[in-house]
């Protein structure tokens, strides 16, 4: 195996862009800087499969296309598959037939990865097909407006799961994604987080070189969605990353790192307060869900930093 | 009946699952994704097999549902693969999202259907639900008569998918259990000849990075209907290369395949119109009522999507009454599917048969010889009386 080529500032990253401007995604919304960065992070020919949802409707709306890549969309609970049969295919027509082999990706929302398409995406990692899948999670149905999916924080209102008198928004945990991919034996996962793009471009290369499937799982603010400025989508994404909420960490060969090592987390509140989502976890009456919430972030962090501990 | 022409090839022993996983084969399919299904099964299991044993250089791909089975292949096919799956019944609804795609996308995947019964009740045995649920998603489809056809239309499916002026995935059904487990003896071509008839797939716009394309994009009411005409209208035009391509294949081979089969049919008061292995049933018993003078005569499809609607008026000219059976029921409907699609296609003829709709054989029940006499002597009761009183009759069945 090859070394990843790593980047030590954002001035490193390369200037060529295969993904045009002129989409549809939001003012605000974190999914092209992930598109470009995977684009411009991989090296050599590649294929993109893309499942139902924002990254698809935003980005292909005919006669006009973002991609300067070979780009497929089949269905939404089946970008796993679809690119498992691409990557055999190529695979085995570069055997017979001497023809060109590429780096296949697979973006999936969390609608199309944690809920309808983790089938899919269960039976690809267990084949092992040469795969760098990516979610780009924006913790709800956002395609189709705002609805919960097993991807939502806790506390989180969303229009399935809506902050009530009697029920204040989602009551269950967020699902982990890292933890499913790691026990399909993949060789590498990581969680990757606008705010800090070099991390999430090293992440990528590092994903790129290995020969299997690999998992990154991208925290993408969602302006519409969430309910803040569009202004603040790298801020909130920071402070994501600084309350201990959404951890910056990787697998990597069996090995955990916590890639930014969170000693004195912020508040939550402060987390919370920008977000239309949560404003209601920090009335009066919410208080239990905050302090529920807030449990569980300390309990995931603890779990976190024994694992990186142990490996 | 009139002996079988047997036609080139080696004689060999096998169902109809070892007869089209070895068509599979031979065709040289790059690539397999299937999950195995009754009665199926064998089909996928043979060409584990042939990969794992290096007899076929392909890859086989074991997916972990019938739904990513189809994705897969959709995959392997849009980036250039010859590609073969498998499935039946269930395994067919819970594709059936995807048959649809597979088909606007312009793939060229090749599907054997070893037809089965929807549940419920659970049931593993041969109705044609799962070959009529997927008659409206854009797919070629045939239906095999015999382990012979089987193999036989494996090969043509691969060879008129894959056409340039074709370029849509199809289905071959053969009938659960009847077809795909029944040991016949047939002629196989050898691996040249197929190689001489189905030559590598050159693919049409394939998944390349140097010529990077969009496939599936989102389409709304400014193009969404025009793309669909021209899906129709590709369709509808691709009937003439099928028959083309048939035509090839029965020279070739000395075996005839057509559209639509008759037997008997010329000088015919009643006919009998019927799908897959049935058919030698009903041919068997109009040879046995001929004897007693009935004027009685047999159309069977081969091919079913696209519905060969001319060559069907034309066969049933001068028949007085078409009964036409289904091996499905259609609820609600006014008849079920085939008798829908031939009233559809007759009803504008000036002079046509007199049509009722026969239910036979859910869930593998027998259809026997005394089923087509009591079927062929309602027809002539129909002709004598000139009219249809009951449209549709159900046989082999306790009431």
């Amino acid at each position: 195996m090859s070394e990843p080529k790593l980047i030590k500032t954002i001035k490193d990253i390369p200037k060529e862009e295969l993904f045009a401007p002129g989409h549809r995604l939001c003012a605000g919304c974190g999914i092209p800087i992930l598109v470009r960065m995977v684009l411009k992070a991989i090296p050599g020919p590649k294929v993109v499969v893309t499942a139902t949802g924002c990254l698809e409707v935003a980005t292909t709306i005919f006669p006009y296309t973002s991609w300067k890549v070979p780009w497929v969309h089949n269905a939404f609970e089946n970008a796993a598959s679809t690119a498992s049969g691409i990557e055999a295919a190529l695979k085995i027509l570069e055997k017979k037939r001497g023809g060109k082999n590429a780096k296949v990706i697979a973006f999936g929302g969390d609608g199309g990865t944690f809920d309808i398409g983790l089938q899919a995406l269960s039976g690809a990692l267990e084949r092992g097909h040469d795969m760098i899948y990516i979610c780009y999670d924006n913790e709800a149905y956002m395609n189709t407006g705002i609805q919960r999916s097993s991807a939502t924080p806790a506390g989180a209102s969303t229009t399935t799961s809506p902050a009530g008198k009697v029920i204040p928004g989602k009551l269950e945990r967020k699902k982990d994604l890292i933890g499913i991919a790691i026990a399909h034996g993949v060789e590498y996962a990581a969680t990757i987080n606008p705010a800090y793009p070099v991390d999430m471009y090293n992440k990528i290369a590092k994903a790129a070189l290995v020969k299997g499937p690999t998992v990154l799982h991208y925290y993408t603010p969602c302006p519409t969605g969430w309910r803040y400025d569009i202004d603040k989508s790298i801020e909130i994404a920071r402070l994501a990353v600084q309350t201990r909420i959404w951890p910056l960490y990787e697998y990597d060969h069996g090995v955990y790192k916590i890639n930014v090592m969170v000693k004195r987390p912020k508040p939550l509140e402060e987390y919370f307060k920008l977000q239309g989502r949560f404003r209601h976890l920090l009335r009066p009456e919410n208080k239990w869900l905050l302090e529920k919430v807030k449990k569980d972030v300390e309990a995931q962090w603890e779990r976190l930093l024994k694992l990186a501990e142990v490996s | 009946m009139k002996a079988e022409v047997l036609g080139r090839g080696i004689r060999v022993g096998m169902n109809g699952n070892s007869a089209v996983a070895y068509a599979v084969k031979q065709a040289d399919v790059d690539v397999v994704a299937a999950y195995p299904i009754t009665p199926q099964t064998i089909m996928v299991e043979r060409l584990a097999e042939y990969v794992n044993n290096g007899e076929l250089n392909a890859a086989f791909i074991p997916v972990e549902s019938e739904h990513s089975a189809l994705s897969t292949c959709v995959g392997a096919s849009l980036a250039g693969a010859r590609v073969f799956t498998a499935t039946a019944s269930q395994g067919l609804a819970l594709m059936y999202e995807i048959l649809w795609i597979a088909a606007g996308l312009r793939t060229t995947i090749v599907m054997a259907l070893g037809n089965r019964a929807f549940s419920p009740n659970i049931n593993i045995h041969c109705s044609h639900d799962d070959a009529y649920a997927a008659r409206d998603a854009g797919w070629i489809q045939f239906f095999a008569e015999n382990v012979q056809e089987a193999y036989d239309l494996v090969l043509q499916a691969f060879r008129i998918s894959e056409d340039k002026d074709v370029l849509f995935p199809s289905i071959v059904n053969l009938d659960g259990f009847i077809l795909t487990h029944s040991l016949e003896a047939l002629n196989v071509l050898k691996d040249e000849e197929v190689k001489e008839f189905l030559p590598p797939k050159d693919p049409v716009n394939p998944i390349d990075p140097d010529n990077p394309m969009t496939y599936g994009p989102l389409d709304l009411q400014d193009y969404y209907i025009e793309h669909r005409r021209q899906q129709a209208e590709h369709f509808k035009a691709s009937y003439p290369k099928i028959v083309k391509i048939l035509n090839e294949y029965s020279e070739f081979t000395g075996r005839k395949y057509s559209p639509v089969k008759t037997y008997a049919l010329e000088d015919a008061d009643i006919g009998i119109m019927i799908l897959g292995s049935s058919a030698g049933t009903v041919r068997y018993t109009v040879d046995r009522l001929r004897e007693k003078g009935m004027k009685v005569g047999v159309v069977s499809l081969t091919l079913y999507r696209p519905f060969p609607i001319e060559d069907i008026k034309k066969v049933v000219k001068g028949v007085k009454v078409l009964a036409i059976m289904d091996r499905s029921y259609s609820f609600g409907s006014p008849g079920a599917q085939l008798y829908m699609d031939v009233s559809t296609a007759l009803y504008n003829l000036r002079e046509r048969p007199l049509l009722f709709n026969v239910i036979y054989g859910l869930g593998g029940r027998d259809l026997t010889p005394e089923h087509v006499e009591l079927i062929a002597r309602r027809a002539e009761e129909v002709a004598r009386e000139g009219e249809v009183k009951e449209t549709q009759i159900w046989v082999g069945v306790r009431e």
